[in-house]
């Protein structure tokens, strides 16, 4: 089976009422993946036997109204760990690592009774927005598999828009969740910095990641990040903040009326592709006829975000994955002489170039004589974003804008040219840096392929996103329409 | 030419914490490697640290009790380097905002007093361990992530000697508030030197090494004294010093070169992003100043003043806070002062140097020692059998019970005494005659009689004053 047709709700209904056993669902999401994947290469690892095994279990204890998620397959992003189920963050200095402990997502996740089918594919450690630095795999986007699933969380958005599973994990750190769910036509959320613990995430840039749902549909995404969010003791930065039944009061469309939303001019300035142009404008419009106002806002610093974000995230990361040495747990190059070359080849042969690159330029950019004029000044800018965004959010509910200034772009166009690549993220990037949350979600298409719309909301307001992402969906059919999969559904 | 001398010190304390710094395995030692460790230990990826509160409190009072600022808004930093031993690739300490700044210790060098001032100090973790053996090295995470507290002085020290006092004076204060054992031999302190020297009169300091291998505050004293000396005699004959490592030669009392320093190492330092900043409250650090007890350096300036003690005494009572606590509960219950230091510094100290214990390991209580003190003083002992009394209390006997159960009360009473004195002097005529000849000696016979009459029970000097009565008559 695959999922095109259904939601987390619906489901449930399935379960409780045993039409449906959790292990037939398991059964059938293993059978569809393996259908499907050859084409668009999703997954990089499938956890068949032990998810069978608890889902006879949770069959065995039975689904109670209550338990919306139980029994219900979803699929992990490969750099948060997973107990026993190899875990690579797509590195092949991870290559068949095999973690000793759960991520608190897939604690919690687990302890909803979710079934953990798989690992996803994504950016070797994140680092990129195509999926293509995976060490493994190419993944293709769901919609035409010339293209590009996205990244970093590829993987996730490929999966479940073409209907693999109904909802997945995924991590942005610059745009890494909301990017591929546009590229891929279907909702991501990267929720307030704290709002969902990291504990058990692979760092990139511990001070920009967080962990958010992939999903079909705004309410099953707001059901998903109820879920997984909250304060955690392993997690110092993970907030306190009480956690809302984000999905309880999706039922309404006209709950935008009165709402004043901001949209920048510099999200539609140069760069930005007409058709992507043209369906945010349109989904102004609908804000509008649903009685909220829009206004033309200004983020005057936004253009410095990819700048900032670039000498951040790498100095965080180059930082980060220091760890990876060779010494204690995955790959180990052959033909050492001293601990000097089991650093330097192990590093040398395990990495990849989009990780060396950033590797370069964060040791570059926090070094001495240099921390000053890069990272500090970066930092600086930071902040700078920051107020900008407080200044519009102090009387704006939100913002709204594109995702990404082009729809997926082909397979190999952009990974030989890093600057362009990196310009991508150019509209993402800066919520990461104001740790705010942005909601993705489709709002139209450009030659067959799904243009996405970002939401962006005060800190902790996930609710306001969800409620305007809610209010959109239903009154369009952008959420509607699926991939063809070369002719499969 | 005349030099004048800077010594700069870096002291790293081991903090005596239920759990390391950043993880919630235990700190303790003895056990197999990597026994007491986790996945946060190993820098195992996707795990994260979380503030052990309690060094944070052990970091307020480390600066509270050396004088320093306590930096309220304060947070931690990655210093980077790669090493087996540091498994994360980067040690989390503090370089930008150290929690504890511009303190000061004042000592005493041949009765100069002056102080010195201690820069900064900061808290972090400490690495693990390596080993090796015929082709293999072995790493141990045991000691990864055990807290630290790094002290640096101020360039104030100008001698060996004084360096030595620094020391004492740094191990005492922070012996007293009981966050260390700071033990040089058991590595819970540990010293890094470095040492220039300049002809008096140049403002620019001289190029400094760096001593390793200083194990004991003798050594460090030993090892400066020796590069002091070789640095004027380098200076003298027209040569320069180089920048370099040299260690300290136990045998020999000699600096040995080790290395060279090629430039300075680039630790990439930047704020933790995986740890929020500490905002210390002042009434926090109210609450741990008000719960810190009186420093040695108060308490000597009591003993003397108050007590009587002289200098010496009073330094060696506060060696450590047990022994002082010891001797203040000692004299709170009467104890003569004089004779409870006389004790403390006496009989207590080799007994625990012949058992290898400290002393709150032992049997022996405040109220114990001064019972048996109480006990000399007014006469029911004398200090001979004393001795039997301080073994008794080192097993944790009352010292009342112990010398009434043993019949060991001394005999003082002229009446009693007067017939036994009576009884020697009629049996041994011959020791009369040999005094009456000038024979002096004739009397510590006769005491010695009387003492064995009374096994030993009579006061002697009692019994001196009845014996020369009856024998000028």
């Amino acid at each position: 089976m695959n999922y095109f047709k259904q939601d987390l709700a619906s489901l449930h209904a399935d379960l409780v009422a045993k039409k449906l056993s959790a292990k037939e669902l398991t059964q059938a999401t293993f059978d569809n993946i393996k259908a499907t994947d050859p084409k668009i290469d999703a997954f990089l690892a499938l956890n068949e036997d032990a998810a069978l095994d608890q889902a006879a279990k949770v069959d065995a204890a039975g689904i109670k109204e209550d338990q919306s998620l139980a029994g219900i397959p979803v699929a992990i992003k490969d750099n948060i760990v997973t107990k026993d189920l190899t875990t690579t963050a797509a590195s092949k200095i991870l290559t068949n690592f095999n973690p000793l402990y759960d991520a608190t997502v897939t604690t919690k996740l687990a302890d909803a009774q979710m079934i953990t089918v798989g690992k996803t594919n994504m950016d070797e450690f994140a680092m990129g927005g195509s999926t293509e630095t995976s060490a493994f795999k190419q993944t293709k986007n769901a919609w035409d598999q010339a293209k590009v699933p996205g990244g970093s969380s590829g993987g996730s958005a490929a999966a479940v828009a073409s209907g693999q599973v109904v909802a997945a994990l995924g991590t942005d750190t610059g745009g890494s969740i909301r990017q591929p769910a546009a590229f891929n036509g279907v909702v991501g959320m990267k929720p307030t910095y704290g709002r969902v613990s990291r504990w058990g995430l692979i760092a990139f840039g511990s001070s920009l990641d967080q962990i958010g749902p992939l999903t079909r549909g705004v309410k099953d995404n707001a059901t998903i990040l109820s879920a997984i969010s909250g304060h955690d003791e392993h997690d110092l930065t993970s907030s306190t903040q009480a956690v809302p039944d984000f999905a309880k009061d999706l039922n309404d469309a006209t709950s935008v009326k009165g709402l004043r939303i901001g949209l920048p001019k510099e999200f539609l300035a140069e760069g930005v592709d007409e058709d992507v142009k043209n369906a945010i404008l349109a989904a102004a419009d609908t804000y509008r006829k649903l009685g909220a106002t829009v206004d033309e806002v200004s983020l005057p610093h936004n253009k410095y975000g990819v700048a900032a974000y670039y000498i951040i995230a790498s100095s965080e990361a180059s930082s980060n994955l220091q760890r990876f040495d060779g010494i204690r747990y995955g790959y180990r190059a052959q033909d050492v002489k001293n601990l000097e070359d089991v650093y330097v080849k192990s590093r040398s042969e395990g990495f990849g170039d989009e990780v060396k690159r950033r590797i370069m330029l964060g040791t570059f950019s926090l070094s001495a004589g240099f921390y000053d004029a890069y990272f500090l000044k970066a930092a600086r800018v930071r902040t700078v974003i920051i107020n900008d965004f407080k200044a519009v959010l102090k009387d704006h509910d939100f913002i709204m804008g594109p995702v990404a200034p082009t729809p997926a772009f082909d397979l190999g166009a952009e990974i030989k040219d890093p600057i362009t690549m990196y310009m991508n993220d150019i509209l993402t990037i800066p919520v990461n840096l104001a740790g705010l949350p942005g909601l993705s979600l489709p709002a139209g298409f450009s030659n067959n392929l799904p243009v996405g719309m970002q939401l962006i909301g005060r800190p902790f307001d996930e609710s306001t996103l969800y409620k305007a992402g809610y209010a959109f969906e239903q009154s369009t059919d952008f959420h509607l329409q699926v991939p063809t999969l070369g002719g499969q559904n | 030419m005349n030099f004048e001398t800077t010594i700069g010190l870096e002291v790293h304390i081991e903090l005596k914490t239920n759990s390391k710094i950043f993880s919630p395995s235990p700190v303790a030692y003895g056990a197999d490697p990597n026994a007491n460790t986790n996945v946060i230990d190993f820098g195992y990826p996707g795990v994260l640290p979380t503030t052990n509160k309690g060094v944070v409190a052990d970091g307020i009072i480390a600066a509270l009790a050396l004088h320093a600022t306590v930096e309220q808004h304060t947070h931690f930093d990655r210093k980077n380097y790669f090493y087996p031993d540091n498994p994360k690739a980067y040690q989390i300490t503090q370089s930008d905002k150290p929690i504890g700044h511009d303190g000061w210790v004042e000592v005493d060098v041949d009765g100069v007093k002056k102080k010195i001032g201690i820069s900064e100090m900061h808290i972090e973790e400490d690495a693990g361990k390596n080993t090796h053996e015929r082709d293999y090295s072995y790493v141990d995470l045991n000691r990864q992530g055990t807290p630290l507290i790094e002290i640096v002085s101020k360039p104030d020290i100008a001698s060996p000697a004084e360096a030595y006092a620094y020391l004492e004076a740094l191990r005492q204060r922070i012996q007293f508030t009981g966050i260390s054992d700071v033990k040089m031999e058991e590595g819970s302190m540990r010293v890094d030197v470095n040492i220039s020297v300049r002809p008096v009169g140049q403002e620019k300091f001289g190029t400094k090494t760096e001593l390793k291998n200083l194990n004991s505050f003798n050594y460090v004293q030993r090892g400066l004294e020796y590069e002091e000396k070789r640095q004027q005699q380098v200076l003298m004959s027209g040569g320069a010093v180089q920048q370099e490592t040299r260690r300290f030669d136990e045998k020999t009392g000699e600096t040995i070169l080790m290395r060279v320093k090629a430039g300075a190492d680039d630790y990439r330092y930047f704020p933790e992003p995986d740890l929020p900043a500490l905002n210390i409250s002042d009434d926090w650090i109210k609450e741990l100043g008000d719960a810190m007890p009186e420093m040695p350096t108060k308490r000597r300036e009591r003993y003397v003043n108050e007590l009587g003690l002289t200098d010496y005494d009073a330094m060696v009572i506060t060696q450590t806070k047990e022994m002082s606590d010891f001797f203040d509960a000692t004299v709170a219950l009467k104890a003569d002062p004089k004779m409870a230091a006389n004790y403390l510094q006496g009989d207590v100290n080799a007994y625990l140097n012949d058992n290898h214990v400290d002393l709150q390991a032992t049997k022996l209580k405040p109220a114990n020692l001064a019972g048996m003190i109480n006990l000399i003083s007014d006469g029911t002992i004398s200090s001979k059998m004393a001795k039997k009394v301080f073994k008794a209390i080192t097993n944790g006997e009352e010292p009342k019970a112990f010398v009434e159960k043993n019949g060991l009360v001394q005999l003082s009473d002229p009446a009693k005494l007067q017939p036994i004195v009576d009884d020697v002097l009629q049996s041994n005529p011959q020791s009369i005659e040999d005094f009456n000849n000038g024979k002096k000696r004739a009397v510590g016979f006769l005491v010695g009689q009387i003492m064995k009459q009374t096994h030993g029970q009579a006061n002697p000097q009692v019994v001196n004053k009845l014996l020369m009565a009856a024998l000028q008559q």
